[in-house]
């Protein structure tokens, strides 16, 4: 369930709304941000907020590539695995952060704090290898300074 | 050199509202609603002769001129920036450093196109560039640059920031259209085109970030001038190239249409890194045949890139150095476009996957020339995709092809990687 404060805020962004779907993204965000992930009851709950079936919103759910249909940790750390990080040194990176955290690309630290997943182009190739850990996009992650950037986001 | 977009720039931080407005910003703005009708926006834009940022290259002014005049009902005017092409982070620059121009060629568009309601449609993880727009769009309508009654000339229009959730296939201006309606973003087939019956089924246009950025300035400054601010007399403006990989100096600059190639690297990126030489180059983004060093001289303008067998595209350049497997970067590319596929059509769903099996069988050692006509024959075929995600993917396939059958013909016949030592 869902706290009558987000319900009438979320009501008010579908009612100014071209149509209610058109609030569809902006309401699985904020269904997300409070579960940590979309759930099952999730899926259900933004379905009544958009006039919707369960079905229809999960059609929409699993389109999206920051739309997590499974639980995540505290912080996702994306690590951007397209052309230009890949040409520097982006696989690397991607099992250097994997040993750090000892868990595979796909899965989530036990103490439930971080999932790491590939993802694609995070707009920051200038300053590849790209990395993004929750909302903030890191540029220039090596090997020496990637141990630190997870800290910070533990700690945070 | 001379700047557009990037005049207003300031050092380590976005530009404000009172610096743009004291600079000329919304100059053009006035200058539209004092004295200009649309159909003479609509012209100026016309004989700028400017060209489409966002991949393809569609002249802006005549896409603008296919939306049918005197037709009832809302009309609606996007601005993509989905920007989700690897390579590519022009947009994202741009924003970051002035969300202004922007702002004010939208309300310019919306003036000639005769649109009340228009949409900024960006991507998941350029939160920083819809902040700094919604703070953009907050200052400008508190000063009635945007909104009701702009100026008191009676015109009115409004802009709204989607952010999306991140889908390569939301760029593609049809796909976009269904996810902005909230439905899932498989592209719709054309015709009929979106000048015609787009978002909502009313006429809607569909324009990148930096064509509609670039609009005040045209209408400010002239048409004429405009265009001269390009390097050779067949090319109009100046572009934004946004440089990564193998080079000294990876940035995004503001740079007139039609400089070569060896120019840009050699001049603002400060040449190849150290230790590095020049090999191969996207030169317009993730879906761009390769150019190779006999590309040194190729103005980088839409024409002449085309004539030499690649795309401007989104003026994004990827560079490789001499260490770099081709083979293995046309792995990477088209892996990336086997996972953006959105599923709807068979020749991109399993093509792609097919392809991506082919070139890891030759990168791994296990190729045989059999392979190669594979390739091939999947270049061609791929054009009959419902989309032009699928045809873009075979850019890069097209390219390793064209100049680099040597390195895999190596793969095959030495089962190992030529470049691995
Ligand atoms: C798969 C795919 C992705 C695209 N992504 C973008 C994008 O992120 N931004 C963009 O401006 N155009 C993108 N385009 C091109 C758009 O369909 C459209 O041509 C463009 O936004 C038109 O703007 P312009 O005329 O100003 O260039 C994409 C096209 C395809 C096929
Ligand atoms: S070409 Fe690919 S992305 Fe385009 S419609 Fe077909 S499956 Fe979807
Ligand atoms: S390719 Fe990694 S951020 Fe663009």
């Amino acid at each position: 369930m869902i706290p009558t404060e987000l319900k009438t805020k979320l009501q008010s962004r579908v009612s100014a709304a071209i149509t209610n779907r058109e609030a569809a993204v902006d309401v699985m965000k904020a269904l997300q941000a409070h579960y940590g992930w979309l759930t099952d009851e999730a899926v259900v709950e933004a379905a009544e907020l958009l006039g919707l079936s369960p079905l229809q919103v999960e059609e929409l759910a699993t389109f999206y590539e920051m739309i997590y249909r499974r639980p995540v940790g505290r912080s996702v750390i994306h690590v951007c695995d397209s052309i230009s990080c890949w040409a520097m040194g982006g696989e690397s990176l991607l099992s250097h952060l994997s040993g750090l955290l000892g868990i595979k690309p796909g899965e989530t630290t036990t103490d439930g704090t971080f999932t790491l997943l590939p993802c694609c182009c995070l707009g920051n190739c200038g300053e590849a290898p790209a990395v993004m850990i929750g909302d903030t996009i890191c540029g220039r992650v090596t090997v020496e300074n990637a141990a630190g950037l997870i800290e910070r986001e533990r700690n945070r | 050199m001379e700047q557009i977009l990037f005049r207003h720039n300031k050092p380590e931080r976005c530009v404000t509202f009172a610096e743009y407005k004291s600079e000329g910003g919304f100059a053009a703005l006035k200058k539209a609603l004092a004295g200009m009708s649309p159909d003479e926006v609509q012209q100026a834009v016309m004989d700028s002769g400017i060209r489409g940022r966002g991949g393809a290259g569609f002249p802006t002014g005549k896409k603008w001129s296919f939306v049918p005049r005197n037709l009832t009902g809302p009309r609606w005017l996007i601005c993509n920036c989905d920007e989700m092409e690897p390579g590519t982070y022009k947009d994202r620059i741009l924003l970051e450093a002035n969300p202004y121009s922007l702002i004010e060629g939208m309300v310019l568009a919306c003036y000639a196109i005769g649109v009340r309601h228009s949409f900024i449609f960006i991507r998941r993880g350029y939160e920083q560039a819809a902040t700094n727009l919604r703070r953009a769009i907050a200052e400008a309508t508190a000063e009635g640059l945007l909104g009701e009654n702009i100026l008191g000339s009676g015109f009115s229009c409004d802009i709204d920031v989607h952010v999306s959730a991140g889908r390569y296939i939301c760029g593609e201006e049809t796909a976009l259209m269904n996810a902005l309606e909230g439905k899932r973003a498989n592209p719709r087939a054309k015709p009929p085109f979106p000048a015609i019956k787009g978002l909502w089924g009313g006429p809607t246009v569909v324009n990148n970030v930096e064509s509609l950025a670039n609009v005040p300035y045209i209408i400010a400054q002239g048409a004429q001038w405009f265009k001269e601010t390009a390097a050779t007399p067949e090319a109009a403006g100046m572009k934004l190239f946004c440089v990564s990989g193998h080079v000294a100096n990876p940035a995004c600059f503001e740079l007139p249409l039609g400089m070569s190639l060896g120019e840009i690297i050699d001049g603002p990126c400060g040449g190849m890194r150290p230790g590095s030489s020049f090999k191969a180059c996207l030169p317009g983004g993730a879906s761009t045949p390769y150019f190779t060093a006999d590309h040194w001289g190729v103005p980088m303008d839409f024409d002449p890139v085309a004539k030499a067998g690649s795309r401007l595209g989104t003026g994004g350049i990827v560079v490789f150095d001499q260490q770099t497997c081709m083979v293995a970067a046309t792995l990477n590319l088209v892996r990336f476009y086997a996972r953006e596929s959105c599923g709807w059509c068979t020749p991109c769903r399993e093509g792609l996957p097919f392809v991506v099996h082919t070139l890891e069988q030759i990168e791994s050692g296990n190729g045989s020339e059999e392979h190669i006509a594979i390739l091939k024959e999947h270049v061609k075929y791929l054009n009959y995709a419902f989309c032009a995600l699928a045809p873009g993917a075979m850019g890069p396939v097209d390219g390793l092809l064209k100049h680099f059958e040597d390195e895999i013909l190596e793969h095959i016949k030495t089962g190992n990687c030529p470049c691995r030592n």
